[in-house]
């Protein structure tokens, strides 16, 4: 059934496109709220991951229609951004160091 | 296709569907092929922005001068007081509601209702246009009148200049391509072609690009201009 449908292409109820619109404004007025009241330290940046993750999870999902597609579709799309992480944690520690070789050689 | 059409209804879902949509000698993933490859070529942008915001992060951590503060820099004197970011605000929901408009024309493309999908095609369109007319309105201040360079400006860290023209460039760009890529396709929905063709399936397809422009703003709002 699910496959069926994948075939003759996407055709979901206008409403659901509706809901998700309604959140993602939601949720943006959410993350634009965080900066406008100025929380900060970790609940800031706790907050505006979370809305920035359900963000685009609501997009890829619903609009870009993800959640109808085949496993294995998902896996070839979804998995390989997972090496960034990898990426982002090597050039954070590489940032940290730059930093702290700066702080030694400029600011003696 | 249509072999393919025929295993398929009948494969096994989960880990095992997996598996056999992969190992059968036949198509692995059972959508129209250019579905398919926008999905891929998607996945390579993915990492191009990435590479991006990842650059960006690191200047931003190795940088031993203050980083200009973002809800100040973008912040628009509206009725003599300050209001943080809201220009960007204003572009994060404009580019959402022009998601949801395309979201619409691709169901209307599949109802083939033709005027339906190419109006919201252009109400698309036009909302991408009008962002990016917001995006030329920022650079120009932030030229102008901040004084902001790639190579430095007045508030603080150099980089930041390099880091904001670089990633809201290619953004920028992006919109601008998709702009004119929903134009041509909105006016082959209109002339019919893919009534002759009895396929909708490239009105998905561009929303797919469509939806990634908006994905992307969703990264660059929360980590360039938020945090």
């Amino acid at each position: 059934m699910e496959h069926a449908q994948a075939q003759q292409g996407q055709q979901h109820p206008i409403a659901i496109y509706l809901w998700i619109w309604v959140l993602l404004f939601v949720l943006s007025t959410m993350s634009y709220l965080v900066d406008y009241f100025h929380v900060h330290g970790y609940l800031r940046w706790f907050l505006i991951i979370l809305f920035m993750l359900l963000k685009a999870g609501f997009i890829v999902a619903i609009f870009m229609h993800m959640a109808w597609e085949r496993l294995a579709l998902k896996f070839a799309i979804l998995v390989p951004p997972l090496c960034l992480l990898v990426l982002v944690g090597l050039m954070a520690i590489e940032g940290d160091y730059t930093f702290l070789t700066r702080l030694a050689s400029f600011l003696k | 296709m249509t072999n393919n059409m025929a295993d398929s209804v009948s494969a096994p879902s989960g880990l095992r569907g997996v598996a056999s949509d992969w190992s059968a000698d036949k198509q692995a993933f059972p959508v129209p092929w250019g579905k398919a490859m926008m999905w891929i070529f998607l996945l390579s942008d993915t990492f191009i922005f990435s590479c991006f915001l990842t650059g960006y992060m690191n200047v931003r951590i190795s940088t031993t001068v203050p980083w200009p503060n973002p809800s100040e820099v973008f912040a628009l004197r509206i009725g003599g007081q300050d209001v943080p970011l809201i220009l960007i605000a204003i572009m994060t929901f404009i580019l959402i509601t022009s998601s949801g408009t395309m979201a619409m024309a691709v169901n209307f493309g599949y109802r083939r209702d033709r005027a339906k999908t190419t109006a919201l095609m252009l109400a698309t369109a036009a909302l991408g246009a009008s962002f990016v007319g917001m995006q030329a309105f920022e650079w120009t201040k932030l030229i102008v009148e901040e004084g902001v360079r790639p190579w430095g400006n007045p508030m603080g860290a150099a980089q930041f200049g390099s880091s904001f023209f670089m990633i809201t460039g290619f953004h920028g760009g992006h919109v601008t391509a998709g702009v004119i890529y929903l134009c041509i396709v909105a006016r082959k929905v209109w002339r019919g072609d893919y009534e002759r063709k009895g396929s909708y399936e490239i009105v998905e397809i561009a929303g797919l690009y469509w939806h990634f422009v908006d994905l992307v703003w969703v990264f660059i709002f929360a980590l360039f201009y938020l945090w």
